[in-house]
C-alpha cells in the first residue's frame, strides 16, 4: 500500500439496492495514486455494479465516492427507498450529491467497458479524438467558425500521439469495430486516456482475450500506467493478470467483500478460495 | 464508403466547394434575370425556390435525426413558428387592416419599412435578413423551453412528445384569443415575398426571387456543416453512435442534445420563414405533422447522417412531386395517354410508392452515409492508383 | 347531474371507447415490436372509406363484414410487406418505413376520393336518435362504450387463456428469447395485427357514423389520439390504453364544449374559443404523464444496461 502518497479514490459504505435486491453491501476501498488496484469476485458478485456507482451511472443508494479527497457522490436511502432499505449504515450520510457520468469525467476519472462500447461508426483517430472534446476550450460559436483553429489541430496531433503510443497507428483510419478484439480493448483504453484521467477504471479488459493477448494486456497496463501516471482500478476475471500486476485485492461476494489485501494474502484467504478460487473453474 | 481524408485532400475539397457554391448562386443569380414567370420552363425556379426550403428543413432535421440519433418529429412546428414570426414582422403598415381582418392587430410595424425609412432600400433587405434571424431565434427559443422536460425521453417516446408540441404550437397559433397577433386561424398575407425581390445596380434590375432563398439556404446550410464537422458535431455524433459511452467520455449528454435540438430548430424556424416568402402566405393549418413526415422521407430519400444526401433528396423529392411527375396528374406521363388512370392524386400515389421501395430496399437513401465530397476524393484516389499502376 | 356538462361527458365516453378500439393495436403492437405504428389511423381511416364504396354497391348485411375482412386484410398486409423485412433493421428505419406507409395509404386515400368529403353510410339501428337522461343523441353515442368493454374483456380473455394469447405475452416480454423456445414469432405478429385491425374497423363504423364524412386526412388526428392514450395508459398494457382513451375522450369532449360550460358557469361571458386545443390537449397531456411517469399508468419500468 502506498499511503504515503494522496488518497484518490475513497470507497465508504456503498451500497446499491435495486427494489428488493442488494447488488453491492456496505462495499468500502480506498486507493492511493499510482497503484494498480483489482476488483474480484464470482460472476454476479456486484462488480460491475460497484463500478458503476463510482463512475457515476448509478446513484447508490446509500454511501459515498470521493475523489481527490473531495466527496464527489453521497446519498442515503430516501423517497421510495426509505421504507424498503436492506443495507446498513443508514443514517449515516445526509447529502444527496448525484453527478452524471460526464461530471466525473471531466474530474479526472475515465473509465472502459465490459461489452466494449466504441463509437461503431468511426475510425480509431475519430474515437480517440471526440474524447478530446471534454479538454475543449471552444464555445459552440468558436468551434463552428472555425475561430478555434490551434485547439483543433492541437487536439488531433494529440490524439495521433496518443493513437503511437498505443500502437494503433497503423490502423489509425479503420473502422473501429473492424479491428480485432485485443485492438479494441486497446482503443478503448487509449479513448479513456484521451479525457486525461487521473484515474483509469478498466472493466474486465482482458474479457474475451486469448492468454497470449492477456500476456500483452499485463505488459500493456503497467506501461500505461507509468507513461501517463495514472492510477487504475479494474475488474477482473482473469486470476493470472489481476496476481501478476495488481498491488492490492478487494474480492467481492454476493455484493458484500469478504477479503482485501495484497495478492500473495487473497491467494491465502481461506474464505477467497471457497469463495471463488476454490469453486470456480476460472475462464 | 466514406473516405478519410489526408489535410491535403480536404484543402482540395474546401476549394472545390468554395467555387461549387459561388458558381452555383452565380447560375441562379444569372436563371433569375433570364427565366420570367411566364416563361415554360419556370417549374425549374420554383423547383429551386422550394427545394431550397425543403432542402434546409431536411437538412436540419439531419442534424437532429441524422447526426445526433434523436428522433424528432416536431419540424413542422418550428417551422410555424419560423413562418409566423416572419410573416407579422413584414407586413406593410398599410396592408395590416386588411389582413387582420378580424382583429386588431398588435404589431403595428414592419422590419423592411422600419429600416427602409432609415436607410433606404439597403434598409428593406436588412429588415427581411432581420426578420428571418428573429424567426430562427423564436424557433430556438421555443426549442429550448420544450428540450427542457422532453429531451430526455428515449428515442420512440421523444418522437411522439416532439410531434405532440408541434401540434400544441399550431394549436395556439390558431387559437382565437390570439388573433391580434396570430390572425387566429386566418391566413397571413401582404408580407415580404420572393416574387418581389428586386434589386437596382446601378441601371441594371436585377430580379432575386429565386436567388434570395437559395442564397439563405446555402448559407445556412454551410453553417450546418461546419458545425456537423466541428468538434462539436462529432460529439453529437458519439451520442447517436453510444450515449452511454458518450457520457462516460465526458459529453455532457443534456447540454449536446439541447445544442442539437435548439440549433436544428433555429434553422428549422429559418426555413418556415422562407418557405412563407416562397408560397406569400403563412396558415398554420399546413403546418401539420404530414409535412414534418414529408421531411423526413426527403431525408431518408437522401441518406441519414448525409448532409448532401439531404440536400439531394429534397430538390429531388420537391421536382418529382412538383414538376417532373405532374403529367401523371394531368392525363399524360411520358407520352402515353390515360387520362382515366392519370388524373388528380395519382402523382402522389406514384411518388409514395417510390419512397416505399426506397425506405424498404434502399435503406441507405441516395447517399447513406457519405458525401459528395467522399465520392470526388474516393474517385481522385482510385485514378492515381491507376496512373501509377499505368506507369 | 350538471345538464350542461352531461351530454359532452357521455359524448366523450362514446368517442373514449373508439379511440379504445384503435389504441389497442397500437398498444399490442408497440408491446411486441416497439413499434409505433404510425399506419394503424389511416388503416381506421380507408376502412371508413371500404365501408363508403362498399355501401353503396352492397346490401350493409355483406358490406359490413366485408369490410372488417378487407381491413383485417390490409393491416396484415402492411406487416408483410413493409414491417417484416426490416425484423433486423434499426427501429428507427420501421418507424420510417410506418411513416411511409401512412403517406402512401393518405396519398392513395387522395387519389381514389379526388380529396372530397364522402359520405358515411347510415347504418340503421345504430345512426338511430334515441333519448337517454333527457337528451337526445344517437343509438351508437350509448352503445359504444358497452361494445368496446365487451370486446376488451374478449381480448383479455384471449390474451390470458389462449395458446395464441400465451405466445403473445411471452414474445412481448422477450422477442429473441421467444423465438429460441420455439415460437412462431411471424405467426403471433400475424395474429397482432389481425387483431388489431379488427378492432379498428369496428371502432371505424362507431367513429365515422357519428361524423358527416370520411376524407383522406380523417385518420390520422384519431390515429395519434389512441396512440397517445396508449402511452397514456402505459403502453404494452390493454387495460391501460383502455382507460387511458377513455380519460383522453371525455377531457376532449369537455374542451370542446369549455366555453358553453364556462358560460353557463358564469365563470366568462363569452367564447374564447377554447375549443382550438381539444385537440392540443391530449398532447399537453401526454407530456405530463412523459415528464412525469414515462411509463404511463400501467406501463413497466425498463432500464438500460451498462
Amino acid at each position: 500500500m502506498r499511503k504515503d502518497r494522496p488518497c484518490i479514490l475513497r470507497v465508504e459504505d456503498v451500497t446499491m439496492q435495486f427494489g428488493g435486491v442488494v447488488a453491492v453491501n456496505n462495499f468500502s476501498m480506498e486507493e492511493y495514486e499510482g497503484e494498480i488496484v483489482a476488483i474480484i469476485g464470482p460472476n454476479g458478485a456486484g462488480k460491475t455494479t460497484a463500478f458503476n456507482v463510482i463512475t457515476g451511472v448509478y446513484a447508490p443508494t446509500n454511501g459515498r465516492v470521493s475523489f481527490n479527497g473531495d466527496c464527489v457522490i453521497e446519498n442515503y436511502p430516501h423517497g421510495k427507498m426509505k421504507k424498503g432499505y436492506l443495507g446498513e449504515n443508514a443514517g449515516k450520510y445526509t447529502k444527496v450529491l448525484e453527478p452524471t457520468p460526464d461530471r466525473l469525467t471531466a474530474l479526472g476519472m475515465a473509465r472502459t467497458f465490459q461489452n466494449i462500447r466504441l463509437w461503431k461508426s468511426m475510425t480509431v483517430f475519430d474515437n480517440v479524438l471526440i474524447a478530446k472534446h471534454l479538454k475543449r476550450t471552444s464555445n459552440l460559436f468558436s468551434a463552428t467558425f472555425g475561430a478555434n483553429k490551434a485547439e483543433e489541430k492541437q487536439q488531433r496531433e494529440e490524439a495521433d500521439a496518443l493513437i503511437e503510443t498505443v500502437g494503433l497507428a497503423g490502423v489509425r483510419n479503420e473502422l473501429a469495430t473492424s479491428l480485432p478484439y485485443g485492438k479494441q480493448r486497446r482503443l478503448e483504453i487509449a479513448r479513456a486516456l484521451a479525457t486525461e484521467p487521473k484515474l483509469l477504471l478498466l472493466d474486465e479488459p482482458a474479457a474475451g482475450m486469448n492468454p497470449q493477448e492477456t500476456v500483452e494486456l499485463t505488459k500493456f497496463i503497467g506501461e500505461i500506467r507509468d507513461a501517463f501516471h495514472v492510477t487504475i482500478l479494474l475488474i477482473e476475471h482473469h486470476m493470472d493478470l489481476v496476481m501478476d500486476i495488481s498491488e492490492r485485492i478487494y474480492v467481492l461476494d454476493f455484493g458484500s467483500m469478504i477479503a482485501s489485501g495484497t495478492p500473495a494474502e487473497i491467494q491465502a484467504n481461506e474464505k477467497v478460495i471457497d469463495a471463488y478460487l476454490g469453486v470456480t473453474d476460472d475462464a | 464508403m466514406k473516405a478519410v481524408k489526408t489535410p491535403e485532400e480536404s484543402r482540395l475539397i474546401s476549394w472545390i466547394s468554395f467555387f461549387a457554391v459561388l458558381i452555383f448562386l452565380g447560375l441562379v443569380l444569372l436563371l433569375d434575370q433570364l427565366i420570367k414567370p411566364t416563361s415554360s420552363v419556370y417549374m425549374l425556379m420554383t423547383v429551386l425556390q422550394k427545394g431550397s426550403v425543403y432542402a434546409l428543413a431536411a437538412v436540419s432535421m439531419n442534424l437532429l435525426n441524422g447526426y445526433t440519433g434523436l428522433f424528432s418529429l416536431g419540424h413542422a412546428g418550428f417551422m410555424l413558428i419560423g413562418a409566423y414570426t416572419y410573416a407579422i414582422f413584414t407586413i406593410p403598415s398599410t396592408s395590416r387592416d386588411t389582413v387582420y381582418q378580424y382583429f386588431d392587430a398588435v404589431v403595428r410595424f414592419s422590419f423592411p419599412e422600419t429600416f427602409s425609412n432609415a436607410m433606404g432600400p439597403v434598409g428593406t433587405a436588412l429588415g427581411v435578413l432581420v426578420a428571418v434571424i428573429l424567426a430562427g431565434l423564436l424557433a430556438a427559443v421555443f426549442a429550448y423551453l420544450i428540450g427542457l422536460p422532453v429531451l430526455r425521453l428515449k428515442s420512440d417516446y421523444l418522437a411522439i412528445a416532439t410531434l405532440g408540441f408541434a401540434e400544441i404550437i399550431r394549436a395556439i397559433c390558431q387559437w382565437q384569443k390570439l388573433g391580434p397577433i396570430t390572425n387566429g386561424s386566418n391566413l397571413l398575407k401582404s408580407f415580404a415575398r420572393t416574387s418581389k425581390f428586386k434589386v437596382a445596380v446601378g441601371g441594371l434590375k436585377l430580379t432575386l426571387s429565386t436567388f434570395v432563398p437559395v442564397l439563405i439556404a446555402t448559407v445556412s446550410i454551410i453553417i450546418i456543416v461546419k458545425l456537423i464537422n466541428s468538434t462539436y458535431g462529432r460529439a453529437f455524433k458519439a451520442i447517436r453512435d453510444d450515449e452511454i459511452a458518450a457520457e462516460a467520455m465526458g459529453i455532457n449528454l443534456a447540454r449536446h442534445k439541447m445544442i442539437s435540438f435548439t440549433v436544428s430548430s433555429f434553422f428549422a424556424g429559418v426555413a418556415g420563414a422562407m418557405m412563407a416568402m416562397v408560397l406569400s402566405i403563412a396558415q398554420a393549418s399546413n403546418f401539420k405533422s404530414a409535412m414534418t413526415y414529408e421531411i423526413l422521407l426527403m431525408v431518408v430519400l437522401g441518406g441519414i447522417g448525409s448532409t448532401s444526401g439531404s440536400v439531394i433528396g429534397s430538390f429531388l423529392f420537391v421536382a418529382a412531386s412538383e414538376w417532373w411527375l405532374r403529367g401523371l396528374d394531368s392525363g399524360s406521363f411520358l407520352g402515353i395517354e390515360a387520362p382515366n388512370i392519370f388524373r388528380n392524386g395519382f402523382r402522389l400515389v406514384v411518388f409514395s410508392i417510390i419512397i416505399m421501395i426506397v425506405v424498404l430496399f434502399f435503406r441507405q437513401g441516395i447517399m447513406g452515409e457519405r458525401e459528395i465530397s467522399d465520392l470526388i476524393i474516393l474517385r481522385r484516389r482510385k485514378r492515381k492508383a491507376g496512373k501509377e499502376a499505368a506507369k | 347531474m350538471d345538464k350542461t356538462i352531461l351530454p359532452y361527458i357521455i359524448s366523450g365516453i362514446s368517442v373514449g371507447g373508439q379511440y379504445a378500439l384503435i389504441a389497442i393495436g397500437y398498444t399490442m403492437v408497440y408491446g411486441i415490436l416497439r413499434l409505433i405504428n404510425f399506419a394503424h389511423g389511416d388503416v381506421f381511416m380507408v376502412s371508413g372509406l371500404l365501408m363508403v364504396y362498399l355501401a353503396a354497391a352492397l346490401p350493409l348485411t355483406v358490406a359490413i363484414p366485408l369490410v372488417i375482412i378487407l381491413t383485417v386484410l390490409l393491416g396484415f398486409t402492411i406487416e408483410r410487406v413493409a414491417y417484416r423485412p426490416l425484423r433486423t433493421a434499426p427501429r428507427m428505419s420501421v418507424m420510417i418505413s410506418a411513416i411511409g406507409v401512412s403517406y402512401l395509404l393518405q396519398n392513395l386515400a387522395l387519389y381514389i376520393t379526388g380529396g372530397l368529403n364522402k359520405n358515411y353510410p347510415q347504418i340503421p339501428w345504430i345512426s338511430d336518435r334515441v333519448t337517454v337522461l333527457g337528451m337526445e343523441t344517437s343509438r351508437v353515442t350509448i352503445i359504444t362504450p358497452f361494445l368496446t368493454i365487451i370486446l376488451v374483456v374478449l381480448l383479455v380473455l384471449l390474451i390470458n387463456h389462449t395458446k395464441i394469447g400465451m405466445a403473445m405475452r411471452a414474445v412481448s416480454l422477450n422477442f429473441e428469447t421467444s423465438q429460441l423456445m420455439g415460437i412462431r414469432i411471424n405467426s403471433v405478429i400475424s395474429a397482432t395485427f389481425i387483431i388489431g385491425t379488427f378492432l379498428a374497423a369496428v371502432g371505424s363504423m362507431l367513429f365515422f357514423t357519428n361524423y358527416p364524412g370520411v376524407v383522406p386526412t380523417s385518420g390520422a388526428m384519431p390515429g395519434l389520439k389512441a396512440f397517445v392514450a396508449a402511452v397514456f395508459g402505459g403502453i404494452g398494457s390493454i387495460p391501460g390504453a383502455v382507460i387511458g382513451a377513455f380519460i383522453i375522450g371525455i377531457c376532449e369532449s369537455l374542451i370542446k364544449g369549455l366555453d358553453t360550460i364556462l358560460i353557463v358557469n358564469g365563470t366568462i361571458t363569452e367564447q374564447i374559443g377554447l375549443a382550438t386545443f381539444s385537440d392540443a390537449f391530449t398532447f399537453v397531456l401526454l407530456i405530463i404523464i412523459l415528464v412525469f411517469k414515462p411509463t404511463g399508468l400501467f406501463g413497466e419500468k425498463t432500464t438500460d444496461k451498462v
